[in-house]
């Protein structure tokens, strides 16, 4: 929306824009623009307030079940001194906010929070102004709180104060912010700012859109990845009634009026294929790897250890799913997406047409976790809504989910080490194929290090998942830890702390060890214990697990976390995200894992594919370190990290075996 | 021969008789999301693994994905949108929202009926008979310890429906 539209789509009142330059430098590559477009406006954050005293912040960011749009309400309220029930926000909609790269890296708290409590901190010295001419009394004597600005007996809401006038601001990225010590609304459990829509079923998730005449699409998918459509035969399909089959090269589907005719209709759709053949399965792929690695390194000083980790699947609970709808060339897309410009950039690249006439929106979406970034449902309602004439939704099923989405990458990571006598390491070497450089550095203090990514070939498609590659990293990393303090004889809490130079670091691994009872822990048959620590995107965490191993089962039994990103901005919502977070990771430590061969995945359906349920939990502690004097870094990913590797180290110690493979024991543990 | 079908003209939903016109082998689940226009009620796997899809018939907490809307005759459906017919929540919705025992929501209107129906035959269940009624529904931001907490708060007030 261009800043002369703002008005006149909402009234008059009080409009805030904010620049931030960092971000156009970030969001001004080429590549991410559609043909002869200028370049996106260095706008991050916009801030209205009507003239009823409204309050609507405008950001590209969206809302995932983190919590973001609680956060970010928090940081506006915060920043106008008004209750968080005056403040709406727009999300993620292409023709309302400005422009953002998306929702992914842990990105909102510590950039998009700051931005809008510039916008908020902007809006609020904007109404002191205000009453400062309309009253005719100094600044100094002018508060705001609750909403309301008074200067002695004068008293008047923002939407009085703002009424009947047009009043823009652009600011610079440099207004003086609340500091953490001082916040009242941020750092406090506000509640989920929609919570009673999703208790009641109200809220509209992408999956939930409709729209007059909505069609229903479907998609025939190859049978195996990268085959490619040699012949087809949609009549049958088209004597149902209402039918409607859409062919444009190797891209083939229907619509139809009603989801079970448009189910039958695929049904009997006629396709030959002309199939791949498979460059690796799932047992073979930790070789295929290496072997295809790029960079290859010479062989290490130390014989390295060796640990693999499996692909696995967001299953976000709702499956990717889009409504399209055709004005002529205008395109509107209701979709659930972690990057919605990043969609709109996909749609208009792929029908030739100008970035303006795709509107893409994206309702608060039933998780992503990574998964979501690309808008392949978005793609394919476009597509057959074109073709048909009349808007389509295309749901995705489960199994399309686990299919046609893509993966966590798989990878295999050697570590080799050298002690020296006094338990300080003295040489690290850590080599990681094709799941990633994210968190590939240690965090503990050794001098000589070598630390490298090696791509691979892939034969599923790989991208982000939720801490991306640090889970396998630290995997890898803090379960050779625990064979190192084995070696040296040391406990493995006394080992990392004589290994430890950042505080931080031990702060958190100190809190959760005392919140587990590490240090009197009691070992009995068929119990362990585990610890495991680090950092990534400006996140420490800490984790300890008690495991029970009976004839193979292995059983959680209770884990202690502790995590600590600077200030705290909203305590029981860190708190859920903590937990869920390790929650998760208990699938991707114990049993979850995408099995493949043939160019076909051979468990994408939830009676095939595991995740964690209710009777896999643990008790859970949490401890949440809240450091004020420290910027809020994100919180949605770095907690997956710690579980994995404490559980495989607890498994050790019940056992003595040490497993190196991600999931630990998909199917329990044989000579235990 | 075509078979002669007979199409599923009423359902009772929420304490309200609705009209309808749908194949008897369509789901409940696609008949309230696609006829109905009660889109509270979720898809998640379409194979009973998930529980996402969960309502409660004649009380009991049923996956509308599995049911056939031709089976429905006489039996009272109820949906989460039914659930706080007057706008006033249910304990067990109180209680969820007390709880904060949601992150994205998908999974939420399932727990929610699945837990209603789990304190109709069980009013004050111990941790390990939420778990065993509760391992079913499937959370996937892993809100579960929450959702524990949030129904042993609600246990004793839950049995309305």
């Amino acid at each position: 929306m261009r800043r002369r539209d703002f008005f006149a789509a909402l009234g008059g009142g009080i409009v805030v824009l904010l620049v931030d330059d960092s971000d156009a430098q970030e969001a001004g590559g080429g590549a991410r623009r559609g043909f002869n477009e200028p370049a996106p406006t260095a706008l991050s954050a916009w801030l209205h307030i009507g003239e009823t005293g409204l309050v609507t912040v405008y950001t590209g960011k969206v809302e995932v079940g983190q919590n973001s749009r609680t956060a970010l309400t928090q940081a506006a309220a915060e920043e106008l001194r008004a209750p968080v029930e005056s403040i709406r926000l727009v999300m993620g909609d292409t023709a309302l906010t400005p422009f953002d790269m998306g929702t992914f890296g842990s990105m909102t708290t510590p950039r998009m929070g700051p931005q809008i409590r510039k916008a908020a901190a902007t809006a609020r010295e904007m109404l002191v102004d205000l009453a400062s001419q309309r009253w005719m009394v100094a600044r100094s004597a002018i508060t705001v709180a609750n909403g309301r600005v008074t200067a002695g007996s004068r008293s008047a809401g923002f939407g009085e104060l703002s009424n009947g006038q047009k009043l823009t601001r652009t600011i610079p990225t440099s207004a003086a912010l609340v500091p953490a010590a001082d916040w009242k609304v941020s750092g406090t459990s506000v509640p989920k700012v929609n919570g009673r829509e999703i208790v009641t079923g109200a809220h509209k998730y992408a999956y939930d859109i409709r729209r007059p005449g909505m069609q229903f699409g479907k998609v025939l998918y190859p049978p195996s990845y990268g085959a490619t459509l040699v012949s087809f035969d949609g009549s049958e399909a088209e004597n149902l009634t209402g039918v409607k089959v859409v062919r444009e090269g190797n891209f083939a589907g229907l619509t139809a009026p009603d989801p079970l005719t448009a189910e039958k209709a695929l049904g009997v759709l006629k396709a030959e294929w002309k199939e791949l053949t498979a460059e690796a399965d799932s047992k073979d792929v930790y070789a295929y790897f290496r072997r295809t690695a790029q960079n290859a390194p010479p062989a290490a000083a130390q014989p390295p250890v060796t640990y693999t980790i499996a692909y696995i699947a967001h299953v976000p609970l709702e499956p990717r799913a889009a409504v399209a709808e055709w004005e002529g060339e205008k395109l509107t897309v209701w979709t659930g997406t972690q990057r919605p410009f990043g969609v709109r950039s996909e749609l208009s690249t792929h029908f030739k047409m100008s970035e303006d006439q795709v509107h893409v929106l994206m309702p608060d979406t039933g998780s992503g976790y990574g998964g979501k970034h690309t808008g392949d449902a978005a793609l394919e309602a476009a597509r057959l809504a074109k073709a048909v004439g009349k808007p389509v939704q295309r749901n995705w099923t489960r199994e399309e989910e686990m299919t046609w989405a893509y993966f966590r990458p798989g990878g295999v990571i050697d570590v080799s080490a050298r002690l020296n006598p006094d338990g300080t390491i003295a040489e690290w070497e850590f080599h990681n194929y094709n799941s990633g450089p994210s968190g590939l550095q240690t965090p503990y203090a050794i001098a000589n290090k070598r630390e490298q990514y090696h791509p691979s070939r892939t034969p599923l498609r790989q991208s982000s998942y939720r801490g991306l590659a640090a889970t396998a990293n630290h995997f890898a990393r803090e379960c050779y830890m625990d064979e190192l303090a084995h070696t040296a004889k040391l406990d493995p809490l006394e080992f990392r702390l004589k290994n430890i130079q950042d505080d931080r670091l031990r702060a958190v691994l100190v809190a959760a060890a005392d919140k587990f009872g590490w240090r009197s822990r009691q070992k009995t048959a068929g119990h362990g214990f585990g610890l495991a620590a680090g950092l990534e995107k400006g996140g420490y965490i800490a984790t300890c697990a008690e495991v029970s191993v009976t004839n193979g089962v292995v059983k959680v039994l209770r884990a202690a976390t502790s995590f600590e990103c600077g200030a705290i901005v909203n305590p029981e919502h860190l708190s859920n995200q903590v937990e869920g977070a390790l929650v998760m990771g208990i699938g991707g430590a114990l049993f979850e894992h995408i099995q493949f061969a043939g160019n076909r995945i051979l468990n994408p359906r939830l009676s095939l594919y595991r995740v964690p349920r209710f009777n896999d939990m643990p008790r859970i502690d949490c401890v949440l370190i809240d450091r004020k004097d420290i910027p809020s870094a994100g919180a949605g990913e770095t907690p997956i990290v710690g579980i994995a590797p404490a559980i495989g180290n607890a498994i050790f110690d019940a056992t003595g075996q040490r497993l190196r493979s991600m999931p630990l024991a998909p199917k329990g543990i044989q000579n235990s | 021969m075509a078979r002669v079908i007979s199409r599923v003209t009423e359902l009772d939903v929420n304490g309200a008789r609705r009209r309808l016109d749908a194949d008897p082998e369509r789901t409940l689940l696609s008949v309230l999301r696609d006829d109905l226009d009660l889109t509270g009620t979720k898809f998640g796997c379409g194979e009973g693994q998930c529980a996402a899809c969960t309502v409660l018939i004649d009380g009991v907490p049923t996956r509308s994905c599995l049911t056939k809307v031709g089976s429905l005759a006489g039996k009272k459906i109820v949906t989460i949108e039914g659930l706080a017919p007057e706008g006033k929540l249910h304990p067990v919705q109180e209680a969820f929202l007390e709880a904060d025992a949601m992150q994205c929501g998908w999974c939420t209107p399932g727990m929610i009926l699945g837990a209603v129906g789990l304190l109709r035959r069980t009013p004050h269940p111990s941790e390990s008979e939420i778990i065993n009624g509760m391992n079913g529904h499937i959370c996937r931001c892993g809100t579960y310890p929450r959702v524990i907490a949030a129904i042993r708060s609600a246990a004793g007030k839950g049995g309305r429906v």
